[in-house]
This record gives structure tokens, C-alpha cells and sequence, in this order.
């Protein structure tokens, strides 16, 4: 019996392989993918990335099933699907826990990338696409807060696609043009909605093929930020210190999925609004064109870049700079590969300088995250008399550093990172 | 047999053609779909100009009304708020209203066809938030040498009764006064101004 079970899916399989690379791809992508032996906690962040985008998936298409784009009915759909539709909170908290956890995971995806320099020759490309990613991914959130129609969907929206104004000469148009009214409208939730289902999601998974098709085609980087490709067995082939990835990683990830199933669970069960951290309590507001919110605040994901934003000061009676400035903060992630000149990868043979300056910058994200968070005035103002700073929001004179200092982390590198200590690498990969 | 001749030029010349007329097809494929995420006819006449009715507005208290979603601030002024204006000036960011954000009928001290009647879009212009009366002169929160005006609860700017932003603040200039006109003495048409202009 058993005996006539294998050879039924053998031959399926090789009916298979005739017509599609099944077995091919299996062993190009996980039985015969040689990662480094060396991946340690840092490593998780990629698979669970991935575990999350199919969670957002998943729930998204179920949470369609009841709600409705429409700006008479959409905050009520959402509130129909809390309280009337079956298990219809818990998908839905399942999708907006879901969101925050993907920024969580994706930003610790990118750190390691800072760690141990991830992003360097060869594997530049694996950046970009996910440079591309992270851009998606800040895309899906922002149409996706618009949807619940509360308060601070609303307003949020009307914040951000307001800073398109300030666009020297077209501004305004660019910003009709987006809301498709003169206000934040129903043609704009509509449109945000086939943003945030359709053309988004189509976009992001052709970029996360992109981005794992360009990583198997280099190999992974390690924790030694050394080549493991340039020691390999002279019969097989193989690099000596690669493992296949099936079945050691596929079972050393299932572990990090498991722990992070319970962290996501814990969320979801006991604080899906987090404080208000992940779901803001004004949004629990129908949206309403003649009352602004007293406090508006992003979801903290964005804080970073709203307080750069927040923090540079008009030029000319113009916003515009503080726009600039706010965009270049995300997309000069794109430039480290070439910013990066450092004769050696990893953190753990660089000098103090990187670590210093990787440090200072990791602080000013969080204090900008923070700051953003906070109404301006969360720290008073600076004594009158104070030279300089006189009667100055504490808050924002600190916004103003630590965006200096997110900048110079990248503007100096090509400098600090020539002129650092390095160790001398090791050969092979260390246990 | 002998090899034809190629001629190069002559195929570059055609790839180049071909390119060229492709990108203008798609361009041209282009501009149905940008144009349709433009404000439609529908939404284009619901941004018709509305009537407002202002016999039963009661001096110091503000009036809100819609105007192609945006909301729009009638206020009477009294006869003490509109003599503060003046003596607000050196506080301001654009006291003498250069910056053009309002009407040319209405490029005088107090930005208003009737000196009394304020009528201002009801949005800051620094990212669109809708600012919060506070009319009392030292009112709570807002200082002693307040004389009464707006306040926006996001980012904190200051503008005064007349809509004009106090330096110091984020908004960048003064709040717009749409076009609007007097059909009669208390009924305001929002949105063609005295001049015939629309917005």
C-alpha cells in the first residue's frame, strides 16, 4: 500500500516537473538554498515579515466581505463587522494589530540590515526592493487608516494630502487631483479603497518576489558579514559553512512564529488598541468635516517622520521644507549601500565610531517617534530669557536635533565609515 | 548566397519610430485615467455656491456653514472686536494682507464687504485642521494680552478676528475669505464674489 502511494506521487511529481520546475524550484528556494549556519535572533524578522503579509492578506479579503467603501455607510460597516458579524472583531483586530506588527517586525528587519550590513555589495539590489517595500507598506497603511472613516482617519488624510499643497505651483492641483474633491470626500475613500485592496497589494508582492528572487540569487549575508560563497566543498559545491535552508531554518523560524503568534495574540486579545497606540481613540469618532479633533496624532509608525516634519521650520511662508525634509528621511534609506564605505560589513568588526554614530541615530528615531506622538508642547517652553532659545517649545528645539542628528548619520557615513578602526575578519564564519 | 545588406541606420531609425509612437499611445491611454481621479460633474455642482442666511446671527457668536465641504465662519463682529483689530497689527505675520488670500473687495482692515460680518473658510493654513473659537478677550489658556480670535488644536496656531495668522505660528499665512456676495442685507451667497468671480 505505502509502496503504491509513493510511486503515485513520484510519478504526479515528475508529470509535474515536466510541464512546471516544481521540484526545481523547491530545491533552488529551500532544499539546495545554502544560508549561512550563522543566523541568530536578528534573522527571525524576515520570515515573520512575510508571515504578517499573509496574515494582512488573509483578513483583508474577509473584512471586504462586509465592508463598504462609502462615506455615508463605511464607518457604520466597520462598526457592523465589530459587533454583528461572526468572529468579525476578531478579523478585524487580527488586521489593525496586524498593521502595527508589521511596521514592528519590518523596522527590526532593517535594523539587522544596519547591524550587519546587510544592504553592502552584493546585495544592493535586495535593499532597493526593499526600500520599494517599505514605501508600499507606508503606502497601504496611510490609504488603509482613511477606511473606518473616524475622526482621525479623516483628519489624518486631510494633514497629509494637504502637504501636497505646499508643492511649489502645482501643489494644489495635486492635491485636487488625489482627494478627487475639494475635500476629503466619498470619491476619495473610494479610490483609497481600491489603493489600499488592489493596486498596492499587487505592487508589494511583485516586490517581495523581487526582493527574495535577488537574495537567493547572492545568498544570505551573516552575522560575520562574510561571504560564505567563497569556501565551498570542491566536489559538491557547496558552501562550507551553508546549511540548507529546509529543513534548518523552515523549523528554526517555525519557532520565532510561534512566539510571535504569541505576542500577536496577546495584542489582540487584551489591548488591541494598545493605548491608543494602534487603534486612536478618536477614530472611534465618525468623521466630521467641521470638527477637527483636538489632538491629531499619526499611528506610531509615522511618528518619526511627522515630527521631522513638524520640526523644519516654513521658508518663505512655505511648508514645503518640512515636506522635503520628511520625505528625504524614508527615501535615504535607498542611498546606504553607497553611503556605506566601511572596508568591512558587520558590526562586530567595526570600530566605536559606527557604533556611536548607529546609537545616536537609533535614539533620535525613538525620541522623534515619541515626540511625534505628543502635541508640541509635551515639554514647556524654555525660560524667556534664555539666549537663543528664549520662550522656544522644549519639544521642538529637541525635534530639531535629533533630526540634524537622523541626517548626519547618513550625510557623514561615507566619512566615519572610511575612517573607523575595523577588526580583521575572520575567514570563516564563527559559531 | 550573399549575405543582405543591413541597414542600420535605417533600423534605428524604425526602433526609434516605433518607441516613439508607443510612448505617445501611452501617454494618450494615460489621460483618460488621470482625468477620471478629477473631481466629477457631480461633485463639480455639489461645489455650487450655497446660500446662507445671516438675519438670526447673534453678535460674538460664530456661525458655521458648508461650502463645498469645507467649513465656512460667519461671525458679527462688535464694535470692540473690530477696534482690537488694529491694535493687533505689529503681532501679525501679514497684517496688511499681502499675501492673497482673500477677495479684493475684501483687501481692507477687517477682510469683509460689512465691516461687522467676518466671513472666512473655517481651515488653518498650515495642514487644513479646523480651529477652535476662543472669542472672550484673556480668555483661559490664551494669555492676557488676548483680544479674541482662533486657535488651532493641531499644531497651535493663532489667528486673530479677522482671520489673520499671529506670528510665531506654523500656519504660514492668513485664512482664506472666499468669494461671497450680498443677494440682500442678511442673505450671503458663498462662492461668486461681488465681482462675479468664483472660487
Amino acid at each position: 500500500m505505502r509502496e503504491r502511494v509513493n510511486k503515485c506521487l513520484t510519478s504526479t511529481v515528475a508529470w509535474i516537473d515536466e510541464r512546471f520546475p516544481l521540484t526545481a524550484n523547491w530545491k533552488t528556494h529551500l532544499s539546495e538554498y545554502y544560508a549561512p549556519k550563522n543566523f541568530n535572533f536578528w534573522y527571525y524578522f524576515g520570515s515573520l515579515a512575510l508571515l504578517v503579509l499573509v496574515i494582512q492578506i488573509l483578513t483583508g479579503i474577509f473584512l471586504t466581505m462586509n465592508y463598504k467603501p462609502d462615506a455615508g455607510m463605511a464607518f457604520a460597516s466597520v462598526e457592523y463587522i465589530m459587533r454583528d458579524v461572526s468572529w468579525g472583531w476578531l478579523i478585524r483586530y487580527m488586521h489593525s494589530t496586524g498593521a502595527s506588527m508589521f511596521f514592528i517586525v519590518v523596522y527590526l528587519h532593517m535594523f539587522r540590515g544596519l547591524l550587519y550590513g546587510s544592504h553592502r555589495n552584493p546585495r544592493e539590489l535586495i535593499w532597493l526592493f526593499g526600500v520599494g517595500i517599505f514605501l508600499c507598506l507606508m503606502g497601504e497603511a496611510f490609504f488603509g487608516y482613511l477606511l473606518p472613516w473616524g475622526q482621525m482617519s479623516y483628519w489624518g488624510a486631510q494633514v497629509i494630502i494637504n502637504l501636497f499643497n505646499s508643492i511649489p505651483f502645482i501643489g494644489p492641483d495635486i492635491s485636487l487631483w488625489i482627494r478627487g474633491d475639494y475635500t476629503i470626500a466619498d470619491a476619495t475613500l473610494n479610490r483609497f479603497f481600491a489603493f489600499h485592496v488592489i493596486a498596492l497589494p499587487l505592487v508589494l508582492l511583485g516586490l517581495v518576489v523581487a526582493h527574495i528572487i535577488a537574495l537567493h540569487e547572492v545568498g544570505s549575508n551573516n552575522p560575520d558579514g562574510i561571504e560564505i560563497k567563497k569556501h565551498k566543498d570542491p566536489k559538491t559545491h557547496i558552501p562550507l559553512d551553508g546549511i540548507p535552508f529546509h529543513p534548518y531554518y523552515t523549523v528554526k523560524d517555525i519557532v520565532g512564529v510561534v512566539v510571535f503568534l504569541m505576542v500577536f495574540s496577546c495584542v489582540i486579545f487584551f489591548a488591541p488598541e494598545m493605548g491608543g497606540y494602534f487603534l486612536e481613540a478618536n477614530n472611534f469618532i465618525p468623521a466630521n468635516p467641521l470638527v477637527t479633533p483636538p489632538h491629531i496624532a499619526p499611528v506610531w509608525y509615522f511618528t518619526p517622520y511627522y515630527s521631522i516634519l513638524r520640526a523644519v521650520p516654513p521658508l518663505f511662508n512655505s511648508q514645503f521644507p518640512g515636506v522635503v525634509a520628511m520625505g528625504a528621511s524614508v527615501v535615504i534609506f535607498a542611498a546606504l549601500p553607497w553611503l556605506d564605505r566601511s572596508p568591512v560589513k558587520s558590526i562586530r568588526y567595526r570600530g566605536g565610531l559606527y557604533k556611536r554614530w548607529l546609537t545616536v541615530f537609533v535614539v533620535s528615531f525613538l525620541v522623534l517617534g515619541y515626540l511625534g506622538t505628543e502635541p508640541t508642547t509635551v515639554w514647556g517652553t524654555f525660560d524667556k530669557h534664555l539666549m537663543l532659545l528664549g520662550g522656544a517649545d522644549r519639544a521642538t528645539v529637541a525635534a530639531r536635533f535629533c533630526t540634524a542628528a537622523y541626517f548626519l548619520f547618513f550625510i557623514l557615513m561615507p566619512w566615519y565609515t572610511r575612517i573607523d578602526k575595523t577588526k580583521p575578519v575572520p575567514e570563516r564564519v564563527t559559531s | 548566397m550573399a549575405k543582405p545588406e543591413v541597414d542600420q541606420s535605417k533600423r534605428r531609425f524604425l526602433v526609434a519610430a516605433t518607441a516613439g509612437a508607443g510612448a505617445v499611445g501611452a501617454v494618450a491611454v494615460a489621460v483618460p485615467f488621470v482625468s477620471s481621479m478629477l473631481p466629477s460633474e457631480r461633485a463639480k455642482a455639489a461645489g455650487a455656491p450655497v446660500e446662507v442666511d445671516i438675519s438670526n446671527c447673534e453678535t460674538g457668536v460664530l456661525k458655521t456653514a458648508e461650502w463645498r465641504g469645507k467649513v465656512i465662519w460667519i461671525v458679527k463682529r462688535s464694535k470692540q472686536m473690530l477696534d482690537d483689530l488694529p491694535t493687533l497689527n505689529d503681532k501679525l505675520s501679514d497684517p496688511l494682507l499681502e499675501v492673497d488670500q482673500q477677495p479684493e473687495y475684501c483687501k481692507n482692515a477687517t477682510r469683509s464687504i460689512k465691516p461687522e460680518v467676518m466671513v472666512l473658510i473655517g481651515l488653518c493654513t498650515h495642514l487644513g485642521c479646523s480651529p477652535t473659537p476662543k472669542f472672550k478677550s484673556a480668555e483661559g489658556d490664551m494669555g492676557e494680552e488676548w483680544k479674541g480670535g482662533f486657535l488651532c488644536p493641531c499644531h497651535g496656531s493663532k489667528f486673530d478676528l479677522a482671520g489673520r495668522v499671529f506670528k510665531g505660528s506654523p500656519a504660514p499665512i492668513n485664512l482664506e475669505v472666499p468669494p461671497h456676495k450680498y443677494l440682500s442685507d442678511n442673505m450671503l451667497l458663498i462662492g461668486v464674489g461681488q465681482d462675479g468671480k468664483e472660487a
